[in-house]
C-alpha cells in the first residue's frame, strides 16, 4: 500500500471545502462516550521505522500460524492449498480495484467473473440460482432466514443444535432488530444427529429450518426427510455449508431438497487470513424465489450490436438501490473474495475437486483410525468427509489443545470453545485435516496426544 | 367516478367503498422500463403513507405507498406476466391493487386531476 501523507494544511483545505471546523466535527454524530479522547494508552507519539518493524516483528513471531506446525484446526474455518497462480491472477490491474466495481460499462471482466462465480456455486449447491456472494458465512446464513421470513411470510426459524454456534449467535443477534423468533440448541453427543427431534419442533408458525452439512461435529446426513417435513408445514429447509470441499465427495442440498443452500466460501481460494476478510456463498434451488434473494445478481446478455455482454440484473435489495431495505452486507474485498474462489474452483475443475475431494477425506480417514488408537480417544462419528469430533478422557478438550500448542501442535478446536459452560461438551474436540495435512503430521498429534493423556492428573 | 392523487405520484379511484390504486403517467415515465411488480397479499392491512408494493424497473426499485388506510382487496394479476402494462397503460390498465376505504376524510388531504398537473408543472 502507498503511504500518502497529509500536511495540515491538507486537512484545513478538505474542512473548508466540506464546511466543517475541524476533525471533531466530522464525528459529532458517534457518541461522545465512544470517541476516544488524547492519544491511545500505551502507545508512543512517535517511533522510528527500525523501532516500529522490529516491535512488530516481535509481536508477529509470537503467533503459531498455519503454516508452521501440524495443523488440525477447523469448525468452519480450513486451510488449504492454493495454487500460487490464484493470487497471481486476482491481483491483476483489471481486477484489483478501489472501490466494488459496479459499473457495467467499465466493468465487464468484473460482472463474467461474478456470472461465471454464480454459476459454480449453483452447480456445487445443487440450485438454481446463486447470487455475486455476500460478505461471509454466518451473515450469508442469516439472510437466509431472513428471506425465508419473506418468502413465506412468517417469523420463527428453528435452529438445528448441530448449527455453528456462531452461525446460531449471529443469527440470534440479527434477529433482536427484526423481532424474529429464533428457537436453537446445543448439539447432542451422539454419533448421528437428532433429525427427527428436529423435525418434530417444526410447526405452523415456522418459517424455516436451519441445518448444517456437515454438522458442526462433522456428521453427514441424508437431510432429504428434513426438507419433506418442513415443505409439509409450509416452512423451507436451509442448509449451511462450511466446507465447500466437502461438496465434492457428497451429495448437494440442492438435490436432497434444501430451499436455501448458504454456506463459508473461504476453503477455496480463500486461506485462512487468521480469520477474514472471507466469502458468503448464497443459493436458491426454485428460481420463483429469486427476486426474494439478498444481494446482487450478474446476468449474461446481448448489446444493442448483438455482443454477448454482462450485466448486474437483480439487485433490488443492494444497497445502491434501495439503501434503506438493503440487509445484505457485499463490500469490495467480498468480491475480491468471490474473484479467488473462482479462479482457484476453475483451475480445479469438476474431476479435481473430486480429486481434491478424496484426498481430503482419505487422509481424515487416515487420521481417526490412527487417534482412535490413542488410549482415551474415542471417535464419535460414523459418518465424516474431513472433520471429526473425538472424546477425550481425562482433562477438558480445551486444556488438552493448550497443551498441544506448548508441544507445537495446532490440534484442533476444543468443543468447550465453541459451547462455554455447556458441561456435557467440554471433552470433545473437533479435529479437522485436509490435503494439506501430512501423514507424519498425523503421527505427531496421536504421539503427543498420547503423552498428554497418558500423564497422571496433577 | 373521482379520482385522486398523491405526492408520491400514486393515483386512486373511488368507486362506492373501494378504491382502486396505481402509478401515474408520470412516474412511469420517470422510472422507466418496468421490470417487476411486487403487489400486497389480498387481506393486508395497509395504513396511509406506509408500504404497499414495489415498483421494478431497469433503474431502480421504488416503494409504493398506500395512499389512504383499508384492506387490500384484489391485486391486479395481469402485471405478474406482464409488468409492461404499467408503462402501456399505467392509469387504466396498469393498476396495481383494490382496497377498502377506512376513512373517507383521508381523501380530503389528496390532490385532484388539476392540483397534480400543477404540482408535477412544478418538479
Amino acid at each position: 500500500m502507498r503511504y500518502l501523507p497529509l500536511t495540515d494544511t491538507d486537512r484545513g483545505d478538505m474542512l473548508a471545502k466540506i464546511g466543517a471546523g475541524s476533525i471533531d466535527d466530522l464525528f459529532v454524530d458517534v457518541p461522545e462516550i465512544a470517541r476516544l479522547d488524547g492519544p491511545i494508552r500505551d502507545l508512543p507519539m512517535h517511533a522510528s521505522e527500525m523501532a516500529v518493524e522490529r516491535h512488530m516483528k516481535a509481536r508477529a513471531n509470537k503467533n503459531l500460524a498455519a503454516g508452521d506446525a501440524p495443523f488440525f484446526l477447523g469448525a468452519g474455518a480450513y486451510r488449504h492449498h492454493i495454487p500460487a497462480s490464484v493470487d497471481t491472477v486476482i491481483q491483476r490491474g483489471e481486477f484489483l480495484t478501489a472501490y466494488t466495481p459496479y459499473q457495467p460499462e467499465i466493468a465487464q471482466g468484473t460482472l463474467q467473473m461474478l456470472f461465471e462465480f454464480q454459476t459454480q456455486v449453483a452447480r456445487l449447491y445443487g440450485c438454481a440460482v446463486a447470487n455475486a456472494s455476500l460478505y461471509d458465512g454466518s451473515t450469508a446464513c442469516w439472510e437466509a432466514v431472513a428471506m425465508a421470513g419473506r418468502v413465506t411470510k412468517r417469523n420463527r426459524a428453528v435452529l438445528s443444535g448441530a448449527l455453528h454456534p456462531h452461525y446460531a449467535q449471529v443469527v440470534k443477534t440479527m434477529a433482536q432488530f427484526t423481532g424474529d423468533t429464533i428457537a436453537d440448541s446445543a448439539p447432542a453427543i451422539q454419533t448421528e444427529p437428532d433429525l427427527d427431534g428436529l423435525t418434530a419442533r417444526i410447526d405452523d408458525e415456522t418459517a424455516c429450518v436451519v441445518v448444517q452439512y456437515p454438522d458442526i461435529l462433522g456428521r453427514i446426513s441424508d437431510l432429504s426427510k428434513v426438507a419433506d417435513a418442513a415443505h409439509a408445514k409450509g416452512a423451507l429447509l436451509i442448509v449451511v455449508n462450511t466446507e465447500p470441499v466437502a461438496l465434492g465427495a457428497i451429495m448437494s442440498p440442492g438435490e436432497m431438497g434444501a430451499d436455501i443452500v448458504v454456506g463459508e466460501g473461504q476453503s477455496i481460494g480463500v486461506g485462512l487470513q487468521f480469520g477474514g476478510p472471507y466469502l458468503g456463498l448464497f443459493a436458491v434451488r426454485d428460481p420463483k424465489h429469486v427476486r426474494q434473494m439478498p444481494g446482487r445478481l450478474c446476468g449474461e446478455t446481448t448489446d444493442a450490436e448483438g455482443k454477448r455482454g454482462f450485466v448486474l440484473t437483480l439487485s433490488t435489495r443492494e444497497q445502491h438501490i434501495r439503501r434503506e431495505k438493503a440487509t445484505s452486507n457485499i463490500c469490495t474485498n467480498s468480491g475480491l473474495c468471490a474473484l479467488a474462489f473462482s479462479v482457484h474452483m476453475t483451475l480445479l475443475g469438476e474431476k479435481g475437486m473430486r480429486e481434491l475431494a478424496a484426498e481430503n477425506h482419505r487422509l481424515a480417514c487416515l487420521a481417526a483410525d490412527r487417534l482412535e488408537k490413542v488410549p482415551g480417544v474415542k471417535l464419535l462419528n460414523t459418518s465424516f468427509f474431513n472433520e471429526f469430533t473425538l472424546m477425550l478422557d481425562g482433562k477438558p478438550a480445551r486444556e488438552i489443545v493448550r497443551e498441544l500448542a506448548d508441544r507445537g501442535v495446532l490440534g484442533g478446536v476444543s468443543l468447550g470453545r465453541l459451547y462455554p459452560g455447556i458441561e456435557a461438551l467440554e471433552h470433545a474436540l473437533l479435529v479437522a485435516v485436509t490435503e494439506t495435512t501430512t501423514e507424519d503430521d498425523i503421527e505427531t498429534l496421536a504421539n503427543e496426544l498420547e503423552r498428554i493423556v497418558m500423564e497422571p492428573a496433577q | 367516478m373521482p379520482r385522486y392523487f398523491t405526492e408520491e405520484h400514486e393515483w386512486i379511484d373511488v368507486e362506492g367503498e373501494s378504491a382502486t390504486v396505481g402509478i401515474t403517467d408520470y412516474a412511469q415515465e420517470q422510472l422507466g422500463d418496468i421490470v417487476f411488480v411486487e403487489l400486497p397479499d389480498v387481506g393486508a392491512m395497509l395504513d396511509k403513507g406506509g408500504d404497499a408494493a414495489v415498483v421494478e424497473s431497469v433503474k431502480a426499485a421504488s416503494d409504493v405507498y398506500a395512499p389512504i388506510t383499508g384492506e387490500v382487496t384484489e391485486g391486479n394479476a395481469s402485471l405478474e406476466d406482464e409488468p409492461a402494462l404499467v408503462n402501456s397503460s399505467p392509469e387504466e390498465e396498469g393498476w396495481f391493487f383494490r382496497m377498502t376505504i377506512s376513512d373517507r376524510d383521508e381523501l380530503e388531504g389528496l390532490m385532484d386531476d388539476k392540483a397534480y398537473k400543477a404540482f408535477v408543472d412544478n418538479l
